[in-house]
């Protein structure tokens, strides 16, 4: 038979669907909200709702359709817009939380099951309506479903915002407060970045840049399982062995996404922006970045060397998607939130994992802490300075970092709190009890570092 | 991308009696044309990979999948069509 690939190809794409869980983890359409500025809120509100349900008419629609036609499984369509606080500005009125009611029902209209860009950038500053945006999160995250929040308070180029991050510890425990309810779900929507990227697909963090087309398609795809078990099919390579199967994993993984991409761009006649070649795990058995973790080694993640590991990882995750894409971009490398990922909840569980390591792999992985749960009883300050030391390594080391953390209101360490679905669940993790508070509260900014000085 | 007509059919489960005969029985009625087929062991698995052509069906590619599923629960097998370019794409630049 003369095709462009044999039946021992046919073979590995089923089994790797059928046995390791590839699939697409989503399929994001970005629409620019710029055009949606009104000076009376109730009609930025409406052009902002129209807009999204006119661009994504058809999104899940052609989600299915590829799934069915190609045998992958694509598990989110999903949304980003531009970050509200721009589109805001120009209303009056201080409530900006109709605009994510308006959003919310755009989400539930179309059938996406999140959209993301209730959002500011304020690495170095706020405007009015940034802070207006900012101070309503716990609200909007509290009365939506759908709707996901980020807020960027730091950039290698800008330096560290500390106000903005002083902010942020206080508007976390109050989303949590909002949402106590539910175990403070509101809180796993709520990201706080350092060097947010204008492309990124993934929940919750996702946004529609600044310098982006009006309508564009984001993919990204997740394949841990297809690394795990390449990785344990051959236990004995040494480390540049080990680094060039990951990369063979990781590239056929990519062409995947790149494929079904193009596609879905195509069919709906919206530009194709990049597949973000993430490792991303999921709660279920044989999702879990952390299990390859252990596969190449370690007895539990979190355990020294657990960083080396990682870091080989996320590298040769890199090089083996850019090969496969001829537009890569978003976050791109291995995620490590613990709620979603089976192997981190048992580590965290046994205490093989703890929050200084987390941050120490966030040096080396593609985000940063990540869907971690936390006494409820922490103070806003120490969440504050959690955000300051996440934000510094992205910073200085010129990657996009993150903190997504959750103190679940009534809990403390010992207890367990459950998100259910994709979010998972997690223990509560023990934190430093020593106060952060007068470091956090002198103000003003980090000053860029001599990195930022490269022209 | 070129859009290609071509499709392929995976039949994967317990080795029996009657499995090519049904599947191109149902590929015939729908008027798909066969192109090659191949026989291989998967874990112990029974796997035949047929390459076909849907150019000239008399309906559409959702029904054959639903066709196709169908004979398969009869059978005991695991039946999948997918378009041909998911194979040509993911393993080769």
């Amino acid at each position: 038979m003369r095709t462009g690939y044999s039946s021992q190809e046919v073979l590995e794409t089923i089994r790797m669907v059928q046995m390791e869980k590839l699939d697409i983890r989503t399929i994001t359409m970005g629409i620019s909200l710029r055009d949606c500025a009104h000076p009376e809120l109730k009609q930025a509100a409406r052009r902002m709702y129209d807009k999204v349900c006119r661009r994504a008419e058809k999104l899940v629609a052609v989600g299915s359709q590829l799934a069915a036609e190609y045998g992958v499984p694509i598990v989110n369509q999903r949304i980003s817009v531009t970050p509200v606080a721009l589109v805001a500005e120009a209303a009056d009125g201080d409530d900006y939380v109709p605009l994510a009611e308006a959003l919310d029902r755009a989400a539930r209209e179309v059938g996406v099951n999140f959209l993301g860009g209730y959002s500011a950038l304020v690495q170095k500053g706020m405007t009015p309506a940034d802070e207006k945006l900012i101070r309503s999160i716990p609200e909007a995250l509290a009365v939506t479903e759908r709707l996901c929040s980020s807020v960027n308070i730091g950039s290698t180029r800008a330096g560290i915002n500390m106000d903005a991050v002083a902010l942020m510890g206080q508007i976390i425990k109050s989303t949590a407060e909002r949402t106590a309810d539910r175990d403070a779900i509101g809180c796993a929507k709520l990201v706080v970045f350092c060097n947010a990227v204008d492309d990124n697909p993934f929940m919750a963090g996702a946004f529609h840049g600044i310098g982006e087309p009006d309508t564009v398609i984001n993919v990204g795809v997740s394949g841990p399982g297809v690394v795990l078990r390449a990785i344990e099919q051959q236990p004995n390579l040494d480390f540049g062995q080990l680094a060039s199967l990951i990369k063979r994993a990781a590239f056929k993984v990519t062409r995947m996404g790149e494929l079904v991409g193009r596609e879905a761009s195509a069919r709906l006649k919206v530009p194709f922006g990049i597949v973000d070649l993430s490792l991303a795990p999921t709660p279920e058995r044989g999702d879990s970045v952390a299990r390859i973790l252990e596969a190449m080694g370690l007895e539990r993640v979190g355990t020294h060397g657990s960083t080396a590991a990682l870091a080989l990882l996320n590298d040769a995750v890199k090089k083996g998607g850019a090969m496969a894409s001829s537009h890569v971009g978003g976050l791109s490398g291995a995620f490590i939130p613990v709620s979603e990922d089976e192997g981190m909840i048992e580590a965290a569980e046994l205490g093989a994992i703890t929050f200084d390591k987390l941050e120490a792999m966030t040096c080396v992985c593609s985000v940063g802490l990540d869907m971690i749960a936390v006494p409820g009883d922490t103070p806003a300050s120490t969440l504050s300075a959690i955000i300051a030391d996440e934000a510094a390594i992205g910073m200085i080391n010129r990657k996009t970092t993150a903190v997504r953390v959750i103190p679940v209101p009534g809990k403390g360490v010992g207890d367990r709190v459950v998100f259910g679905g994709l979010l998972g669940a997690a223990p509560i993790m023990p934190l430093h009890k020593w106060s952060s508070e007068v470091f956090v509260a002198r103000g003003g900014r980090i000053p860029a570092p001599i990195q930022a000085l490269n022209n | 991308m070129d859009k290609s007509t071509r499709v392929v059919v995976t039949v994967i489960g317990r080795d029996r009696v009657g499995i090519i005969a049904g599947v191109s029985g149902v590929l015939a009625e729908a008027g798909v044309n066969i192109v090659d087929i191949s026989q291989t062991l998967m874990q112990d698995l029974f796997t035949m990979i047929m390459m076909v052509d849907i150019g000239g069906a008399r309906i559409g590619f959702d029904e054959l999948q639903s066709r196709l599923a169908v004979k398969g629960e009869e059978l005991g097998m695991r039946i999948q069509a997918q378009r041909e370019d998911v194979f040509s794409y993911m393993h080769r630049i």
